[in-house]
Parts: structure tokens; C-alpha cells; sequence
């Protein structure tokens, strides 16, 4: 079966023998995050033999645990993608409906949960990229408050959105996973001392009586008629539940997507500098790309180390790159260049300011707030790859979060045409038992 | 809202500063897409100047000897190395 979905890049068993509570549990960790000894290639051809020398702390954390490793799951390049098909190692497919992408970028690790191959999974998540596949998958995914979690042995894309988060088939497996992974680490200062400790499962009791949910207006406009009526079905479920409803107005949403995009496009044309073949990736020696003359430099013994370092550079990333990368290394190159810093990454950070002050707002007026996680059902795969700003413009609902740096999770709402449709619930910095104990609600 | 336009000799520009060889096609195909996406990245100059609350400050811890990977570790993921070193290409 994981063959046929094409869930791992590497499918290796790592076992623990500590006694914790994840023994006897299988974990599927998305390929990049760093396994000590075992491949991580984050999705790409530029990484395609890279082992890691150490491990990221949520894989130490993990076998302290007691949980086995099963594989590294496969996701969309550098976890720029909405559907895991921007994969150097093709594409997942959605166990639901095999003719339909996953979603992404974490599309390996959801599909691994949905199809049984794990029993929880870690995804990254930096615009939704843990929510968006457990919607289109049907399992539960939790994008942590920033800085809950420790980064240290993720490859960074875009470092100030993106947060490890875990995905399982119910709730509290997911906010036990949570208990794992999350609390302050020596090696990643932007961790907080929050989560130490945490009881996050406990939260999962189902108790909604008196929680206000907050629903903003402009996150469930958008969305494919089908999506809005079993999201509304679900929030009928959680008022006979005891809740209360409240629309709330987020007006800054309408510029989030522009807002997540310079920003993470800028962070990424950074980090992906790196990526040189001279201490990681494909070597110069074996990137082809340029004329037949410039070619003929790189073949016997001057191994690739005659010529121009930035020449050799270029020619290193051609061939490493996949498109999306390359389209997204550009587009924040060009946004961080002379002349155009204030147009496009400043006002970026505008929004960003602006998204964070409106839903401090609407925190004011309700508990958690709650939107469809995806404004539409599963694309078919292959779809919608074409069109790159109509794939930009499907993460609408969960960028702000990321934006804010706010927790919240995807969780089942039921079904459309036999698809699935992802509720996802926005809890306040920190309110990870809010969240979980909401969604714990939803799935009842 | 303005309108962005992007020809193929700014997108070779990017690509020489972002250090990323294109092919023509790449080039071609790259410039139409930019002027869609950056023309929909305008609407950010719609947005209000907003007060940004934190003021951000320099946190150092002490610059103290640690546990590190080996050298041999360090190098292990590097296609060409020399005498414990990275190899790069030559500057020229």
C-alpha cells in the first residue's frame, strides 16, 4: 500500500528501546527534519544523499519516548507546495481517494496516519502545511504556537512562520504527541518555557459548555459551497454541545496571503543560499546545465573547480532545484533587492503587524475562533500545478495563523461527495488546551 | 492598484543575484508568472501603517566551548573535501 501512495522517501524502521508513552507507537517524520544516520532529502534532488550527522530535538524526544520511527515521509520541495506534487520523488496520494493529491506540504506524513502505515506522524507547518493535508486526508493536525516546539534540525524555509506539529487519527493522540515534542530547548532560543509539563492530552474531554467560538466571516466567504455547508453542520454540532457562535470580523485577512507569501519567499531566498554542492548537495562535477563549452569544464579530472565560483554555484542550484524553489528563491531575491525592500518586504511586515492586532481583537470576543481549514475539497492530482497563484490563494484561511504566530488545529468536520472536510479552530498564544479541547468536541 | 511588469532581462537579473542558472524556457515562463504574482503582491500597498508593539532586542548568551560534530562528521555530507577541508571551486 505505501508503495502504491508513494508515503515514504525512505522507509526505515529506527526503534527505541526506551519506556515512555509513545511505546509501541509507529511515527512517520516528514523528510525534513534531521534523523541522525538516515536519509533526509526534504523533498528534493538537491538533497538526495544528504544523511544528517545529528538529530533534530523532536526526533530525540521521540525515542525518548519509546516510538518507533517507521520512515521519512515525502512532501513537496523544501515544504513549498500545497499538495506534495513539487516532490523531487513525485507525488503522494491521498489514501482517501488515490486520484487526488494529499495536500501539503506535509502530504507524506498525513497520508501515512490516514493509510495506517503510522500511527501518529510529524509535519511542518509554515503556512498550513500540517492542516491543510490532515483536511484533505482526514486526521487531525496541530500547528503549535510559535515557539512551543523547537525547530533545531528542521531545514528551515522560512524561519520566523514555521513550527513542527503532530498529526494522528483522533485529538488526543494528536495533543499527546503534542506532550512530546513541545517544550524549551537549549538549542533553539526561540523556544519558551511554556509546554514543559504539559498535560495537552488531558484537554481533549470534550467540554465545550459556555466556550464562545468566534467565527470569522471573511475565512468562510471564500470557500466552495460544499466545504461551508459541512463546516456549518459541525458548528450546529458543537452549539448543541453548549457552545455559543460569534461572527467576528478579521479585515486584515484580505492581504495575509500577499503578506505570508514576501515573507516566506524572502526567508527562503536566504535560507536556500546554502545549498551550494560545496558542503551539501549535488556537486558541480555532477550538474549539467549550461552550453556544450561551459559543459566540457566539468568532465575529467578538473572534477566541476575550474571557472567562476558563482558560475559554478548556478549551475548547481539549476540542476538541484525543482521549479516551485526556483520560482519562490526569485520572487524573494527580487523582494529583498534595492528599490523594491519597502514595496513589497516592509509592507509585508505591515500585515503581519496589522494580521496580529485583529485577532487580538476578535480574542477579545470569543475563546477560539473557527474557519473551514480549506476553501475547497482535494484537488485531483495534477490539477492545479499550472496556476501557481491560484495554488498561493488556497492557503487563505491558514497563513494568518502562521502570520500571528497562533496555534491551532485541523480536525474532521465530515464529509462532502465522500471527501473529507478539515473545521480548524484558532486558539490565543499558548491556548493549545482551548484548541484541543474544541476540537475534541468537534469529533464527538 | 499598478501594474508590474516583468521582462525576461529582469528575471535573468534575479537569477544571476540569486545565484540560479534558467534555461530560456525557464526565463520565459518565469517573467509571465512574476507579473501576475507581483501585480497581486501590490494590494500590500493597501495596507495601514500599523503600530508594531515589541521592540526587539539583542539576547547573547556567552560565547562558550560546546559539544560539537567532528570534523570528520561535519565533512561527511560534502561531495569533494581535502586534507580535513571543503573543496569549493576556484575563485576566478
Amino acid at each position: 500500500m505505501a508503495a502504491d501512495l508513494n508515503i515514504f522517501v525512505t522507509e526505515e524502521t529506527v526503534e527505541s528501546d526506551a519506556d515512555g508513552p509513545l511505546s509501541g507507537k509507529t511515527v512517520a517524520v516528514k523528510d525534513n527534519i534531521s534523523t541522525e544516520g538516515l536519509r533526509t532529502t526534504c523533498g528534493s534532488a538537491m538533497l538526495d544523499d544528504y544523511v544528517p550527522p545529528y538529530d533534530a530535538t523532536v526526533v530525540e524526544r521521540l525515542k525518548e519516548a519509546g516510538a518507533t520511527i517507521v520512515g521519512k515521509a515525502n512532501m513537496d520541495e523544501f515544504g513549498m507546495g500545497s499538495t506534495t506534487e513539487t516532490s523531487a520523488f513525485g507525488p503522494t496520494k491521498n489514501p482517501v481517494d488515490p486520484e487526488r493529491a494529499p495536500g501539503g506540504s506535509s502530504g507524506g506524513s498525513a497520508a501515512a496516519v490516514a493509510a495506517g502505515e503510522a500511527d501518529l506522524a510529524l509535519g511542518t507547518d509554515t503556512g498550513g502545511s500540517v492542516r491543510n493535508p490532515a483536511a484533505f486526508c482526514g486526521v487531525v493536525g496541530i500547528k503549535p504556537t510559535y515557539g512551543l516546539v523547537s525547530r533545531y534540525g528542521l531545514v528551515a524555509y522560512a524561519n520566523s512562520l514555521e513550527q513542527i506539529g503532530p498529526f494522528a487519527p483522533t485529538v488526543e493522540e494528536a495533543a499527546e504527541l503534542l506532550d512530546v515534542i513541545s517544550g524549551p530547548d537549549a538549542k533553539d532560543a526561540t523556544t519558551h518555557d511554556e509546554g514543559v509539563n504539559s498535560d495537552y492530552m488531558s484537554a481533549a474531554d470534550g467540554d465545550v459548555e459556555g466556550l464562545t467560538v468566534g467565527v470569522p466571516t471573511e475565512l468562510v466567504e471564500g470557500a466552495d459551497g460544499r466545504v461551508v455547508e459541512t463546516f456549518e453542520d459541525a458548528l450546529s454540532e458543537l452549539e448543541a454541545q453548549g457552545a455559543e457562535t460569534t461572527e467576528v470580523s478579521l479585515e486584515s485577512v484580505g492581504h495575509a496571503v500577499q503578506a505570508y507569501y514576501v515573507i516566506a519567499m524572502s526567508e527562503a531566498s536566504s535560507n536556500l543560499a546554502r545549498f551550494d554542492g560545496v558542503r551539501y548537495g549535488i556537486s558541480a562535477s555532477e550538474a549539467g546545465g549550461g552550453s556544450e563549452g561551459e559543459r566540457s569544464e566539468f568532465s575529467g579530472e578538473s572534477r566541476g573547480y575550474e571557472g567562476n565560483w558563482n558560475e559554478s554555484f548556478a549551475r548547481v542550484r539549476e540542476e538541484g532545484f525543482g521549479a516551485e524553489v526556483k520560482r519562490r528563491v526569485l520572487l524573494g531575491t527580487y523582494a529583498l533587492s534595492a528599490g523594491y525592500h519597502d514595496k513589497y518586504y516592509k509592507k509585508a511586515q505591515d500585515a503581519r503587524a496589522w494580521v496580529k492586532q485583529d485577532f487580538d481583537a476578535a480574542f477579545e470576543e470569543a475563546d477560539v475562533l473557527a474557519s473551514p481549514t480549506m476553501p475547497v475539497l482535494p484537488p485531483k492530482l495534477g490539477e492545479s500545478l499550472d496556476d501557481p497563484l491560484q495554488l498561493y490563494l488556497t492557503d487563505a484561511n491558514t497563513v494568518p495563523v502562521n502570520l500571528a504566530n497562533l496555534p491551532a488545529i485541523s480536525v474532521p468536520a465530515g464529509e462532502s461527495e465522500g471527501l473529507p472536510v478539515g473545521l480548524q479552530l484558532i486558539g490565543p498564544k499558548f491556548g493549545e488546551e482551548e484548541i484541543v479541547r474544541a476540537a475534541s468536541a468537534v469529533e464527538q | 492598484m499598478s501594474y508590474t511588469s516583468v521582462d525576461a532581462d529582469e528575471v535573468r537579473h534575479v537569477a544571476t543575484l540569486a545565484r540560479v542558472d534558467l534555461d530560456d524556457e525557464e526565463v520565459e515562463e518565469f517573467a509571465a508568472q512574476f507579473a501576475d504574482i507581483l501585480t497581486y503582491f501590490d494590494a500590500l500597498d493597501e495596507v495601514p501603517e500599523v503600530d508594531a508593539e515589541t521592540e526587539l532586542v539583542n539576547v547573547m548568551r556567552p560565547d562558550e566551548v560546546r559539544e560539537s560534530l567532528t570534523q570528520e562528521e561535519a565533512l561527511a555530507n560534502a561531495a569533494e573535501t581535502e586534507d580535513g577541508f571543503f573543496k569549493g571551486p576556484k575563485v576566478s
